[in-house]
């Protein structure tokens, strides 16, 4: 019970360290080579190379993961980021495929309802596909019908 | 209702499509090409303007600092194994004509800044050096890479041609002098 209490408290404790300091893995998909405009993971380029070298020297100082992409920004501008940061006018950016897709999925569904109302109504109106009789047609039809009924 | 909510759906479609490829175009059109492409088909553009960081003191430089001078302009960086067998010579091409007015710029590009300014300490650069980590003068210059180095005449427009590699290399090095002797004339 002790050797559990134990390891639970360590884990807690081991948690926010592990969550401030990154791994070079973790953030390599995280910023693009200025040279090549792939991401670091993808890319061989010597300047790739460094700003990886430099990841790991950061990560060894455990320094958290903004603070290291603050300081790339610092020096290669905002284009080294991979994705566009959450603020400003970036967040149209993560925001308008999330319109798009909400926009197309009311559509689709206006589409669908609509479809399926008019279904019945198309249904009844072909009658197992032949078009409805001529009132007058159909008038003439049931008297007869009357007719041979009473005999 | 229907027909008119169809019609509103197709104009707002093709709408759409036209204005993406506007977009397009513009984009295209509005694209600049690079001093570097006018230099190669025999032009003489301006050289592109920039104001940077400077590498070697405090402050900021203007190319426009420098209108009225030839300027041998030098793009690098510090991971560039080339720029730094180059960087004796462009060193020695400072020093030896300075005095006719002759400046070497160093546009240090794509790079951390701490690593160009050890790079430039440990290779003894002691021309101007300036820090373009976003690589902004890049695009303005049409680069391909770095090393490379373009001559900027009196009048503040490019001339002879760009080098591309390291103007050390036996490729370069007997345009690089005829450069630098056109640049001083010019």
């Amino acid at each position: 019970m002790r050797l559990l209490l134990v390891a639970v408290a360590s884990l807690a404790l081991a948690g926010p360290a592990a969550a401030a300091c990154p791994t070079v893995t973790d953030l390599e998909g995280k910023f693009i080579c200025p040279t090549c405009k792939t991401t670091l993971d993808q890319s061989d380029a010597p300047a790739a190379r460094r700003i990886k070298e430099y990841l790991a020297e950061r990560v060894a100082a455990c320094a958290s993961e903004k603070q290291i992409s603050d300081e790339l920004v610092a020096q290669f501008g905002p284009a080294v980021l991979a994705a566009p940061p959450r603020e400003g006018f970036h967040w149209l950016a993560w925001l308008l495929p999330l319109v798009g897709l909400l926009g197309a999925g009311v559509v689709v569904s206006i589409l669908v309802w609509r479809w399926s109302r008019s279904r019945p109504a198309e249904a009844t109106a072909e009658s197992n596909g032949r078009p409805p009789l001529d009132p007058e047609l159909e008038r003439r039809l049931d008297r007869e019908l009357a007719r041979f009924d009473g005999n | 209702m229907t027909t008119r909510l169809k019609l509103g759906a197709q104009v707002l479609a093709v709408a759409l499509v036209v204005g993406l490829f506007a977009l397009l175009v513009w984009k295209v059109a509005s694209e600049d090409e690079g001093a570097s492409r006018k230099l190669q088909r025999g032009e003489t553009p301006a050289a592109p303007a920039f104001s940077l960081d400077r590498l070697d003191r405090p402050g900021k430089l203007s190319l426009a600092a420098y209108r009225g001078r030839p300027i041998v302009l030098n793009f690098w960086a510090s991971w560039c194994v080339p720029c730094k067998e180059e960087a004796p010579l462009l060193e020695a091409v400072w020093r030896r004509h300075r005095d006719e007015g002759l400046v070497v710029v160093g546009v240090d590009i794509n790079d951390l800044r701490g690593d160009a300014r050890r790079f430039a300490r440990e290779n003894r650069m002691s021309y101007p050096l300036v820090f373009d980590g976003i690589g902004e003068t890049s695009t303005d210059y049409g680069l391909t890479g770095v090393p490379e180095t373009f001559f900027v005449a009196r009048s503040g427009k490019l001339v002879c041609e760009r080098l591309q590699a390291g103007v050390h290399l036996e490729a370069n090095r007997e345009r690089f002098d005829e450069c630098v002797q056109e640049v001083l004339s010019a």
